[in-house]
């Protein structure tokens, strides 16, 4: 027995499911009932039930990037705070090898910098590294910090979002999954892209939030909207003249693509970050970058895979709404 | 005899107007806003942090620390500021009852801080914290197995009522304000003040328990209305 559908939101102590279903992250079982330990939106896949918390901390988990800030400078590591419980250490032996060189001189208090979490202990201590590509310190730029859970929704689908605000605003913009947010631009556009951040944050669990947001940055820009409906606005625009099923229908594709690119968001965000770094190293090697970058079928392949293993009439559906869609634009075009 | 309307023409079973906010502060991790009758109580909620008090934290779990406050001007007579023997105790007693209801199992050497402000004050305050204390740690995110709910039920004229109001609290017989996790009914927090029967202390439990889950739906509603989408 189920008590909740997917996307509700659900507050702690609330009764999700009996025992014929599987307590993911964000649940607890109790008495042979699956509660929700958090505040969030339930996910539901594969009579597995998650809970997405709507706030949380940063935990440091190995492998993620990070951004962080040097607290303090001690006799062979700095001290970083990277916005989570947990403060992380970057030994000097991973900047400068067997090398012994003064560390205040490389990086000093307040300094930013791009970081791997190269290992987690039983303590939840991070230990931070800075091997591996565009890691290392920012110069210049603001910091804005949102809620480490809300970092998928910044970089959207395929990095639509991220890449959205990056062309329109023409910043360099970093994310790290500690959520803080490096943004290097105009001084005016830093700020829009702020503003344009925390609407993000505040609104991360809307539907249709990247037209939302291509609106407001157009009208922010170019003083207008835009003018010509591209093909993914005219997709995401078409479910309020059709039924109510097909709207559902949308919603369902929407989740499957945003898992998979909660599973893609990783490699995401390296790759959009080597793009950034080699902008910043040299011109030439970016065009490469970016067709590498291209190239690269990592979100395709996942999906597929996704897909693949949920062979149920859920992804028949979508696959079929998809065409649906499509076709309607080719007549509607006419 | 349990017709009988109190001074301030409530029933024997009828709580006081409340009102419940869920994230009005800014700055804060999680916050409340809780007015109950007079009371006006504000929660803060920071956390799960780094502390540099190393001798509080522990290696297995998170821990809580909590302090209620009262302002000068919340009661009739000035209050000198400042932690006193009361709001020590009542500090101590929040902490508890809330600890049970909080999973930090996955915030190890962490600490999560409460602070409960009471800017006006009619009785009945140290439930009111906890009510609004835990709305505070859940809109905080941080993974708790139920919503600990306060509420008391006390003797006044020799009945066994309802949410005492102040009036009623210093000229009544008997107080006992609970707190309880109101999925399971487990009880996190008991006190009695004053004479009661062995009858009239299981009636005052039974019904300080029932305004625990009225009190506890407006707590769901409050952070419902806060994050639904519509």
């Amino acid at each position: 027995m189920i008590y909740v559908e997917d996307k509700n939101l659900v507050i702690p102590g609330q009764i999700l499911a009996d025992d014929d279903y599987y307590p993911g992250r964000g649940t607890f079982k109790e008495d042979g009932k699956i509660c929700s330990s958090l505040i969030g939106l339930v996910s539901l896949r594969n009579k597995k039930i998650r809970v997405i918390p709507l706030k949380s901390k940063y935990v440091p988990k190995k492998g993620d990037v990070v951004i962080g800030k040097i607290n303090d400078v001690r006799f062979s590591m700095w001290d970083v705070d990277i916005n989570s419980p947990y403060s992380g250490i970057l030994p000097a032996f991973e900047v400068f090898g067997r090398d012994k060189k003064e560390l205040n001189k490389v990086y000093d208090v307040g300094d930013v910098l791009f970081l791997r979490v190269i290992d987690v202990d039983e303590v939840k201590k991070a230990k931070l590294g800075l091997k591996g590509r565009g890691l290392g310190k920012f110069k210049g730029g603001i910091i804005v910090d949102i809620s480490p859970t809300k970092v998928p929704r910044l970089i959207g689908k395929k990095g639509s979002m991220i890449n959205m605000i990056k062309n329109k605003t023409n910043c360099k913009i970093v994310v790290g999954q500690n959520g803080l947010v490096w943004v290097k631009g105009d001084e005016d556009m830093e700020q829009l892209t702020r503003e344009i951040i925390h609407t993000i944050e505040v609104e991360a669990h809307t539907s249709g939030l990247t037209n939302k947001i291509k609106n407001k940055l157009c009208l922010a820009i170019d003083g207008e909207l835009p003018v010509e409906e591209t093909e993914e606005e005219f997709v995401l625009e078409k479910p309020k003249l059709q039924n109510f099923k097909e709207e559902l229908e949308q919603e369902e594709r929407e989740k499957a693509e945003a898992e998979a690119q909660i599973q893609a968001e990783n490699e995401e965000i390296q790759e959009a970050e080597v793009e950034e770094e080699s902008a910043d190293a040299d011109g030439e090697a970016e065009a490469e970058e970016e067709k590498e970058a291209e190239d690269k079928p990592n979100f395709y392949e996942v999906i597929e895979e996704l897909k693949k293993k949920n062979q149920t009439k859920k992804d028949k559906n979508l696959s079929y709404s998809d065409n649906s869609k499509n076709n309607s634009f080719i007549l509607n075009n006419r | 005899m349990s017709e009988m309307i109190r001074e301030d023409g409530r029933k024997y079973n009828e709580l006081r107007p409340i009102k419940i906010e869920a994230g009005v502060l800014e700055r804060a991790d999680g916050s409340a806003y809780l007015e109950v009758g007079g009371n006006k109580i504000l929660v803060a909620v920071y956390g799960p942090r780094e502390s540099y008090i190393r001798r509080l934290l522990e290696p297995n779990t998170g821990v809580i620390r909590c302090r209620y406050n009262m302002a000068p001007f919340s009661v009739d007579d000035r209050k000198r500021p400042g932690p006193d023997r009361r709001s020590s105790e009542i500090s101590k007693i929040t902490a508890d009852a809330l600890r049970p209801a909080l999973m930090l199992e996955n915030y190890p050497r962490s600490m999560v801080d409460i602070y409960i402000e009471v800017i006006e004050a009619e009785g009945g305050t140290r439930c009111a914290g906890i009510t609004a204390a835990s709305v505070a740690l859940v809109d905080a995110g941080i993974p708790m197995k139920d919503i600990v709910v306060g509420c008391a039920a006390g003797k006044v004229n020799d009945e066994v009522v309802l949410d005492l109001s102040e009036v009623e609290d210093k000229e009544g017989q008997a107080d006992v304000p609970i707190a309880i996790m109101p999925r399971t009914g487990e009880i996190t927090l008991l006190q009695s003040d004053g004479d009661l029967t062995e009858e009239e202390f299981q009636k005052a439990i039974d019904l300080a328990m029932e305004g625990c889950m009225k009190v506890s739906e407006l707590q769901k509603e409050a952070l419902m209305k806060k994050y639904s989408t519509e």
